[in-house]
């Protein structure tokens, strides 16, 4: 891993009797996008709020590039965009305006800050319509402005909270061109919070999994696959054209074979490895012909269930 | 915090409800001017006194009030006015959370809107007494002294301290409440109950203390009242018009009302010579620091409630 941005340490926030986030340690690296996944109310939020120094943790540190968040909040802010959840603007100023006022927010100088905006603006695709009203923005529309917004301040780490909650397919996969552009060509470390996995598994290089405040799972989508196969659920479809007693009293014997479903034609076999070879010899040998055989790949989607379904 | 208090100011000035403020001044100047020219003289006749363009301020007529009862009553909406909504709309348009995760000190946020919403008001109460002025030396022909541009002036601090108390309460709400229409009721309610209510408690309070009917004595009359007004004075809203009297009328020289009684028990107090800027400040002077303070503990409160305060952006 090259330079490390984001760190936590122990990270925990007590509210009253309810553990929201519970020591969480995580570490980002430059350039990375990671994905923070979980369902509503996992802690993502609680624990962005935190790196952002917007709420103190009750136990443990974060550091923002080496800045401890809580201590030194305004220069973690400094290098930090932030793209809340539900993002506003000023629905009476214009696009413009309302990113010239972060740029004053910023202390950036006047034609400086010119030139970012226009930069930021012509990224998201945003550029015809800079002088417009923000309130006649759509969701999808005010969602690109706010990833206007935190460009604009030339940061170092981009935290986005549910990016494409609530826009439309369209507008969900121009939002993660952006993102990824961001990544890609400005070297940004983004952290992406979201509960739609597969919006997320299209361009993030790692995931983290939170549940009940807690990371369950970390790593990049393959290493999480892996994780599972040695777990047991390593899983083959297999479609033939004739099942009889003799076929399934092979395939029960092949070692390492923990369950088999059976829908018409149709087995899926649940073992502990890989066992794709072995399934197919035992197909042929019983005179049987396979029509189909098939890893199941786990989806993200799968492996968040499964993490769920855990507790 | 310079980069809030421009971008408020300029909200401020080109919203809906300054213009409709604006245009509420402009009436109310019109009327108190209409109002002294047609009434001053008779006025000055009754109670000669060489003060007389100050009369502009206090004179009332007989279908519309003095300058001084229309300052009093729309001070406080004023105030309220550009302070309900401070906090609490920023944070229903999701602009809060964006902008707290800029590099700035949290209190720059909460300090730019306060002096925001009282340049603002500062400027529209230079404008009214200003204007008025100058359409009283207009109508009635008369230039102020030298004492009463310093009453004026006086004055002027007193409703900008006075509207500034109503402002900090509006900011109040609009950090303690989530919704916009709370934070607009609850401030229109605690002036309410100030404006009717505390009087009659503190009548009930004085019946209960010193009872009088008609047979009582002038002391008893006159203890009664004196119980009636220190209770009354708990309300900013009777601190104003207390001071602001005082401090427009050169001829009073007590806080308390001049009744039949009164006069019996205080003969001094029948001397209506006028006295000087300096001893009518005495008067006032716990009246104005009572209003700062106010000010102060409304801001403080909304200030630490809203530095402790997570910021969420649902």
């Amino acid at each position: 891993m090259t330079v490390t941005v984001v760190e936590t340490a122990e990270l925990t926030k007590v509210y009253g009797e309810t553990i929201a986030v519970d020591k969480l340690n995580l570490k980002i690296g430059e350039g990375e996008v990671f994905g923070f996944l979980g369902p509503n109310g996992a802690g993502k939020t609680t624990t962005i709020l935190m790196l952002l120094g917007l709420t103190e943790p009750t136990y443990g540190e974060a550091r923002i590039s080496g800045y401890n968040t809580t201590f030194e909040p305004l220069n973690v802010k400094r290098i930090t965009g932030y793209l809340p959840e539900n993002v506003g603007f000023y629905n009476d100023l214009t696009a413009r305006e309302n990113l010239r006022y972060i740029t004053r927010l910023n202390s950036m100088r006047r034609q400086e800050a010119t030139g970012k905006i226009d930069e930021a603006l012509k990224s998201v695709g945003l550029m015809e319509v800079a002088d417009k009203e923000v309130g006649k923005f759509s969701k999808g529309m005010k969602q690109r402005l706010g990833i206007a917004d935190v460009l604009v301040k030339d940061p170092k780490l981009v935290i986005l909270d549910e990016p494409t909650t609530g826009i439309d397919p369209a507008g969900v996969s121009h939002v993660l061109d952006v993102i990824i552009g961001m990544a890609r060509n400005h070297g940004i470390t983004v952290l992406l919070s979201s509960h739609l996995l597969n919006q997320v598994q299209k361009i993030c290089d790692r995931v983290g999994i939170i549940a009940k405040g807690k990371l369950v799972a970390e790593g990049s989508i393959e290493k999480l696959n892996t994780e599972l196969f040695t777990k047991g659920q390593n899983a083959v479809e297999v479609q033939v054209t004739e099942l009889t007693d003799g076929l399934m009293n092979l395939l029960r014997s092949i070692v390492g074979v923990t369950g088999i479903d059976v829908t018409g034609n149709s087995l899926s076999i649940f073992s502990d490895r890989d066992v794709k070879k072995e399934v197919s010899k035992a197909i042929v040998e019983s005179g049987s012909l396979p029509i189909q055989i098939k890893t199941r790949d786990y989806a993200l989607e799968e492996i968040y269930m499964k993490y769920f379904s855990e507790d | 915090m310079t980069a809030v208090f421009w971008k408020e100011l300029r909200d401020h000035f080109s919203s809906y409800r300054f213009i409709i403020l604006v245009f509420m001044i402009v009436i109310i100047c019109g009327a108190a001017v209409y109002t002294a020219a047609e009434n001053v003289r008779g006025d000055v006749r009754l109670n000669p006194t060489d003060f007389i363009f100050i009369r502009v301020f206090t004179t009332s007529g007989d279908t519309l009030p003095s300058f001084l009862a229309f300052i009093s009553f729309f001070g406080p909406i004023i105030g309220i006015i550009f302070g309900f909504d401070a906090i609490n709309s920023e944070r229903t348009g999701g602009t809060l959370s964006r902008i707290l995760s800029q590099p700035l000190f949290r209190d720059s946020v909460i300090n730019g809107k306060f002096l925001a919403g009282f340049v603002t008001i500062a400027i529209l109460m230079a404008a009214i007494v200003l204007g008025t002025s100058v359409l009283g030396i207009a109508a009635i022909g008369i230039r102020p002294s030298s004492a009463e541009v310093l009453r004026i002036f006086i004055f002027y601090i007193l409703t900008l301290l006075y509207v500034g108390f109503w402002l900090g309460v509006g900011v109040l709400c609009s950090v303690l409440f989530k919704k916009t229409v709370t934070s607009a009721l609850v401030p229109f309610s605690i002036w309410i109950f100030f404006l009717v209510f505390m009087s009659m408690i503190a009548g009930l309070i004085a019946d209960w203390q010193e009872p009088i009917d008609r047979y009582s004595q002038p002391e008893e009359e006159v203890n009664h009242q004196d119980i009636q007004d220190k209770i009354a004075l708990v309300s900013p809203v009777v601190l104003y018009s207390e001071a602001s009297d005082i401090v427009l009328s050169p001829e009073r020289r007590t806080l308390h009302g001049i009744t039949q009684a009164r006069m019996e028990v205080n003969p001094e107090l029948t001397d209506f010579t006028p006295v000087s800027v300096r001893q009518s400040l005495k008067l006032t002077g716990p009246h104005l620091i009572v209003l700062m303070a106010l000010t102060a503990i409304c801001f403080a409160a909304s200030y630490i409630r809203f530095i402790k305060e997570e910021i969420r952006s649902t």
